[in-house]
């Protein structure tokens, strides 16, 4: 049963993902001109000249003289039979080089900022749920909207403020100087760790609130569901009985929301980057737009979507774990 | 009010097919108090009520809708929700943990302490009204009975689930090794039932408590679950508190009887005692509208024998209705249910046609089928216009259909959900005719008419439907109904949302309505007493066939076909001298 | 009509908690369901207070040139990144004592010989008196109301009057958020009726239609909605040329903040629509000869009409947070347009910050918007059902 809806679920992808790299080929194909175009006036601002035959040459190699169509099927089949990304005019290096690394990271970081979205909102929704109208729920109610109110950039910008003039540090960065270059070690991923929280929390304040909120209407429903009064029947203690059955019932739809929540912390995860200068996606893919350099942008946008198609699946097929009434359909 | 109980004893005897000894006390309520602090008020759902519970005995707590009868039961297991609380009152329970000289008052536990826990599900055990809803759906049937175990026995792992097992096998249901790990949605309605009642006895209780317990289920699964409550009380020397508001159920289980009225006791007493010499006034009315729905109606027996030969008013002939199911891979068609299969049948001109059956019969599409809700996927209703012609509904165009619709009208079921909380009741009344292009004055007069014919104040015309009870509001549906003066109504479960006191009141409405207008009516329902009552003839459908077809009296009395002599041997009669369902048909359909 | 018709129906163990005091009140048997929803939606308290905040900033949003005491672009090279001024009400009078006169102090510049860079101290021995209806130069209010007054300004014409501070080049932050709050108010606004013609046009479609059309809109909404948006943003803002004009560019970053808005206004509308399809009192409008039009709209839309607005309502802070974040990239709107992002620009560079914090002050206004406007909706999405429980 379960791989019946296992196998639907991955047949169903593969319109998703043909969808999403012609959506993000498009995407970077839309400003008028391109590359080349960016390329020459910036040689020209700074006096430089370029002949009509080099610019032939250049289009040539690059294959920019070829139609649209033609340009997306040889990106894509060299993608999907080459691992092959194209080529970064901007750093005038494969794009595969810039991209996995960074992407790497950005799901380092969106992945953890997921894991604490969660372990935070968790324990708050379901006292929030069970202390309905108490102080305490109308308090984190309250940091709840606030949490929603403020901008991620924002509250990565106060944050670099009060360390800045308080503490006099920058708080900018995912490693310390000395490991920033460094191959992957465990020192290395250990200065990681020291570092990620501050982009993590930044990053997950809004996802956070949105999931007590999501939590506390959830399980308020369930309290008062039949089945509880059936267990309380049954003599189960109080404290028990919650957590396994409304909350356990509570979980699905909270787990359900991971595939909502993951684009969001991904798309958190590209501006707060930037404001923070990560060696994430964030600020790579902003320069990569604005100079046009389409197939770094173009593959930046599609490896982000795919990644967060593919989340959303895994949260699905967890659903489908937790509750059979999916799996059985 | 509190009338004792002291002659309980002798009401035994009165029963001529049951002489058990009165057993030793188990259960002793008191003057128990639940009040609800609500915004508006304190609400007292439980006033101050007393009762004796023996072991063996069978208590039933009868009463109508907001009677306090379930909260009674909750706040003898110290189970009412907040911000409701046991204000007054003793509940003591006798031979706690099979001491025979323990007692506990269960009112002054902490009703979140380990003490009342450790009563609940060992010493006192509730089974709930809908089976679905009160298992969790995400944990296995298996898992919820073991749980019970693990809480109040000592044995281990292997053992509770050799116990689990056995206890499903005793409740009888099929193949308990493989079922046990099933999960409640793989049940069916009363499947479903049979574990709860299964989880209940699981450590043995001295009082089981079931409240409304079969409710939810059809008339034969209901015969199929009081017939397992009787065995396995008699099996367990239980105290049984049964919660109801059907007094034919009350008739056919109860040792004693309490009657509560607005969270007050007014009235117990042996069951044969208080059926045949009621006395307060509530439950004279109870029993009375209960019995007064297994005879015909007055109204219907003195009018003018319907003309058979004249040709019928509505004619179904070979009606069909598929729905097709997806499943699998790519969501094909895969099987088709037949919910009507060649269905024919005839309506005459001032005639109560009624079709009864279960849940899943098909009455239901059959009726919708016929006002096109749903297309019919074969055969034709043929309406008979004033001037003789005949027009087949099932293909005219949509000028004619709306034509009909004046004439052919629809009552709903749910009188909650049928009417548009949104209108004022002018609005709903008068959207058929506003629709007909009349007037907003002519609309007017003719809703304040209408109002009138069905008993309703003119001057209710302002407010919304959430200003009335489900009586209300179901007589409000009746005027929407006719105002454009139709020839035919469909009425789909009319009066199964309403108690039984305003079900016999809502007929004789329709009955009298139907001599000032000249209707004919086809009156969908489960119910067999409400059938006898309202109709001339009565089609009976199984899974989506009419089995038997005759006259209303006739199948009822005397029913030839062996679906209908299990349908009607399972429904309970409001008459304790005439115990009759653990002596009923059973039908088990071929294929 | 006498024994039992039990008005006071309860629900097993269980009485209505918190619901409307059906029959409490008399007059709540006439009460529509607008009448109910706002007896609701009054008991929460925040969203009523939340209700005259929003009113306040629209307002401003509205009267921003009359308000605002300086033009939003109106730079003074004198002024760069001059401090708020402190307000006071009394000076020294003529005989010792003190007068009555609201103002403000002027500013001394003075030279830090370490980080050599100007610094502003407050020049007690400068009172810039300030006043309400100063006059001021001529502007258009809303574009076409010629005056000659502001709200509020220093009496004498060209006065330094920074009650915010000044930025970079010396623009009046006051008045460039006042400016901010008419473009990133609106832009939500404007987004929120984009959104709503498309989701309520393809919800509809959606879920009166069913079958294949249904499926195939669905499946565009799932896959909008799993797309990162800030990247998706990015994508298409960076498409918008350079030099396209301010109004074509607010239009175009409206057009894509409602691609993404429309999708939950969609979802909600089909989902009602599937739900109201089946309750019987749609059935029994057909049965009473309501075509369709009229069955959606006299039947039907009544009761979905307020889970719309509070949708609407909840949407409107998302269009204002993806604007605000778009342009503070500098992919959104562009100078010399004046919203809240755009302001915020100004505050990407930290140090900037750290010597004039009060760049940071249009998020305030962005956080206080967006806050009021959740409570709003929240409480509108409670009041939403007054029939439910």
């Amino acid at each position: 049963m379960l791989s019946n809806y296992v196998i639907r679920r991955l047949v169903f992808m593969i319109p998703t993902l043909l969808a999403i790299s012609i959506v993000s080929f498009g995407i970077v194909q839309l400003p008028p001109g391109d590359f080349l175009d960016t390329y020459i006036s910036t040689l020209e601002a700074d006096g430089g000249d370029i002949s009509g035959i080099e610019i032939e040459n250049l289009k040539k190699r690059y294959r920019l003289d070829e139609p649209v169509v033609v340009q997306y099927w040889q990106w894509i089949t060299g993608i999907v039979f080459a691992g092959d990304f194209g080529w970064s005019f901007q750093y005038q290096r494969p794009v595969s080089d810039v991209l996995w690394d960074r992407v790497g990271l950005t799901f380092a970081i969106s992945l953890a900022s997921l894991v604490f979205v969660y372990v935070v909102a968790f324990p708050i929704g379901v006292y929030s749920a069970v202390k309905k109208y108490s102080v305490g729920d109308y308090a984190f109610t309250f940091l709840g909207f606030l949490g929603l109110a403020i901008p991620n950039f924002l509250l990565a910008l106060i944050l670099m403020y009060g360390a800045l003039t308080f503490f006099g540090q920058s708080v900018g960065g995912l490693f310390s100087p000395e490991f920033a270059e460094a191959p992957w070690s465990w020192a290395r991923f250990w200065d990681l760790m020291a570092h990620i929280w501050i982009p993590v929390i930044i990053i997950g304040t809004a996802s956070t609130a949105g999931l007590i909120r999501i939590m506390r209407a959830n399980l308020a429903d369930e309290l008062n569901k039949p089945y509880v009064e059936t267990a309380r029947a049954k003599g189960v203690s109080e404290g028990r009985l919650l957590m396994r059955y409304p909350v356990r019932l509570a979980l699905n739809p909270f787990v359900s929301q991971v595939g909502w929540e993951l684009p969001s912390l991904v798309s958190g995860a590209a501006i707060t980057s930037i404001v923070l200068n990560l060696p994430t996606t964030g600020p790579v893919l902003l320069i990569a737009l604005k100079s046009q350099d389409m197939y770094l942008a173009g593959s930046f946008i599609m490896i982000l979507s795919i990644l967060t198609v593919i989340g959303t699946l895994v949260s699905d097929l967890l659903l489908a774990w937790l509750d059979p009434r999916i799996r059985y359909k | 009010m509190d009338r004792s109980l002291s002659d309980a004893d002798s009401a035994v005897s009165v029963l001529p097919q049951r002489a058990e000894p009165a057993g030793d006390v188990v259960l002793e309520v008191r003057n128990l108090s639940t009040e609800f602090s609500l915004r508006t008020g304190v609400l007292k759902a439980v006033d101050d009520i007393s009762f004796t519970l023996r072991r063996g005995e069978t208590l039933c707590i009868v009463g109508e809708s907001g009677s306090g009868k379930s909260v009674t039961a909750r706040s003898i297991l110290r189970i009412v929700q907040s911000p409701g609380r046991v204000t007054a009152g003793e509940i003591l329970l006798h031979g706690v943990g099979g001491d025979a000289a323990r007692t506990v008052d269960m009112a002054k536990l902490d009703s979140r302490g380990s003490e009342v826990r450790s009563i609940r599900g060992k010493e006192i055990s509730m089974i709930f009204q809908e089976p679905m809803s009160s298992l969790s759906p995400v944990h296995k049937i298996g898992f919820q009975i073991d749980e019970a175990l693990k809480l109040h026995t000592d044995l281990d792992k292997k053992d509770r689930r050799t116990r689990t097992i056995a206890l499903l096998r005793r409740v009888e249901i099929p193949d308990p090794e493989t079922t046990v790990d099933r999960y409640p949605f793989e049940y069916s309605g009363g499947m479903r039932q049979r574990a709860m009642i299964a989880m209940a006895l699981a450590c043995n209780p001295s009082v089981l408590i079931a409240d409304e317990p079969t409710t939810a289920l059809d008339v034969t699964t209901q015969a199929e679950i009081l017939d397992l409550i009787k065995e396995l009380q008699t099996d367990f020397g239980m105290a049984v508190i049964f919660i109801t508001h059907d007094m034919g159920v009350v008739a056919e289980i109860a040792d004693t009887v309490c009657v509560m009225r607005h969270g007050a006791m007014v009235e117990s007493g042996p069951v044969g005692a208080l059926f045949k010499n009621p006395q307060h006034p509530y439950s004279r009315m109870l029993i009375g509208s209960a019995l007064r729905l297994e005879r015909p109606a007055e109204l219907r027996l003195s009018r003018p024998r319907i003309d058979e030969h004249k040709p019928p008013i509505l004619r179904v002939e070979n009606l069909e209705k598929d729905f097709a199911a997806h499943k699998g891979f790519f969501r094909r068609t895969q099987s088709v249910v037949r919910a009507v299969a060649d269905v024919s049948l005839q309506l005459r001109e001032g005639e109560n046609l009624g079709i009864v059956g279960e849940s899943g019969s098909g009455k239901t599409t059959l009726g919708r089928c016929l006002l096109r809700m749903i297309e019919p996927t074969a055969g034709s209703v043929f309406y008979r216009r004033p001037d003789g012609s005949e027009v087949d509904i099932s293909c005219v165009g949509r000028a004619e259909l709306r034509q009909i619709y004046r004439e052919i009208r629809m009552i709903f079921q749910d009188p909650f959900g049928s009417l548009n909380p949104r209108m004022t009741i002018e609005q709903i009344v008068g959207e058929p005719l506003l629709m007909m292009g009349w007037k907003p004055k002519a609309v007017r007069e003719r809703v304040v008419e209408l109002m009138e014919r069905v008993d309703l104040k003119a001057t209710f015309l302002e407010r919304y439907p959430h200003a009335f009870s489900g009586g209300q509001r179901q007589r409000i549906s009746i005027a929407r109904a006719l105002a454009p003066s139709p020839r035919v109504i469909v009425a789909d479960e009319a009066t199964s949302a309403l108690d039984v006191s305003l079900r016999a009141q809502v007929l004789d409405l329709l009955l009298s309505l139907q001599a000032q207008m000249n209707l004919s009516f086809l009156f969908i329902s489960h119910d067999i007493s409400v059938i006898r009552y309202f109709c001339d003839r009565v089609a009976v459908m199984y899974r989506g066939e009419i089995v038997e077809i005759g006259d209303a009296l006739a199948v009822c009395d005397n029913p030839q076909h062996a679906y209908t002599k299990a349908l009607l041997s399972a429904v309970p009669r409001p008459d304790p001298t005439q115990r009759r369902i653990h002596e009923r048909h059973r039908y088990v359909a071929s294929g | 009509m006498t024994v039992s018709d039990s008005a006071d129906r309860l629900p097993p163990g269980r009485p209505g908690d918190g619901g409307v005091p059906v029959t409490a009140a008399r007059g709540a048997d006439y009460a529509s369901q607008w009448q109910l929803m706002w007896w609701r939606f009054k008991r929460h308290r925040l969203a009523v207070i939340s209700v005259l905040v929003v009113l306040g900033i629209y307002l401003v949003a509205i009267f921003a040139e009359f308000l605002a005491p300086l033009p939003p672009n109106q730079t003074s090279t004198r002024h760069t990144y001059a401090p708020p001024q402190a307000v006071g009400f009394l000076v020294p009078g003529e005989n010792g004592g003190t007068r009555f006169q609201p103002h403000v102090t002027g500013y001394k510049v003075e030279i830090d010989p370490i980080a050599i860079r100007r610094t502003f101290v407050p020049d007690d021995t400068r009172i810039i008196p300030i006043g309400f209806f100063v006059t001021s130069d001529p502007y258009l209010l809303l574009g076409f109301i010629p005056l000659e007054t502001k709200f509020i300004g220093p009496v004498n014409k060209g006065d330094p009057f920074y009650l915010l501070g000044a930025d970079r080049l010396g623009r009046d932050m006051l008045s460039r958020i006042v400016h901010g709050a008419r473009v990133s108010m609106s832009i939500g606004l404007v987004g929120v009726f984009v959104s709503l013609f498309v989701g309520v046009l393809l919800g509809g479609i959606s879920g009166y239609y069913g079958g294949l059309v249904d499926d195939a809109i669905q499946r565009t909404i799932e896959f909008l909605k799993a797309i990162p948006t800030i990247p998706l943003w990015m994508g298409l803002a960076a498409a918008i040329p350079q030099n396209w004009s301010p109004l074509m560019v607010y239009f175009l970053i409206t057009v894509l903040i409602s691609l993404i808005g429309w999708t939950s206004l969609a979802r909600e509308v089909r989902g009602r629509f599937l739900s109201m399809k089946t309750e019987d009192f749609v059935a029994a409008a057909k049965l009473d000869g309501a075509g369709e039009v009229r069955i959606i709209l006299r039947h039907m839309a009544p009761s979905f009409l307020s889970h719309i607005i509070a949708t609407l309502t909840l949407a409107i802070p998302t269009m204002i947070l993806a604007e605000t974040a778009l342009s503070f990239l500098g992919i959104g709107l562009r100078p010399p347009v004046v919203s809240w992002g755009v302001l915020l620009q100004e505050a990407q560079n930290v140090r900037a910050v750290a010597t004039a914090p009060w760049l940071l002050l249009p998020g305030l206004s962005v956080v206080v918007a967006v806050l009021s406007l959740n409570f709003l909706g929240d409480g509108m999405r409670d009041a939403a059902d007054p029939y439910a429980d």
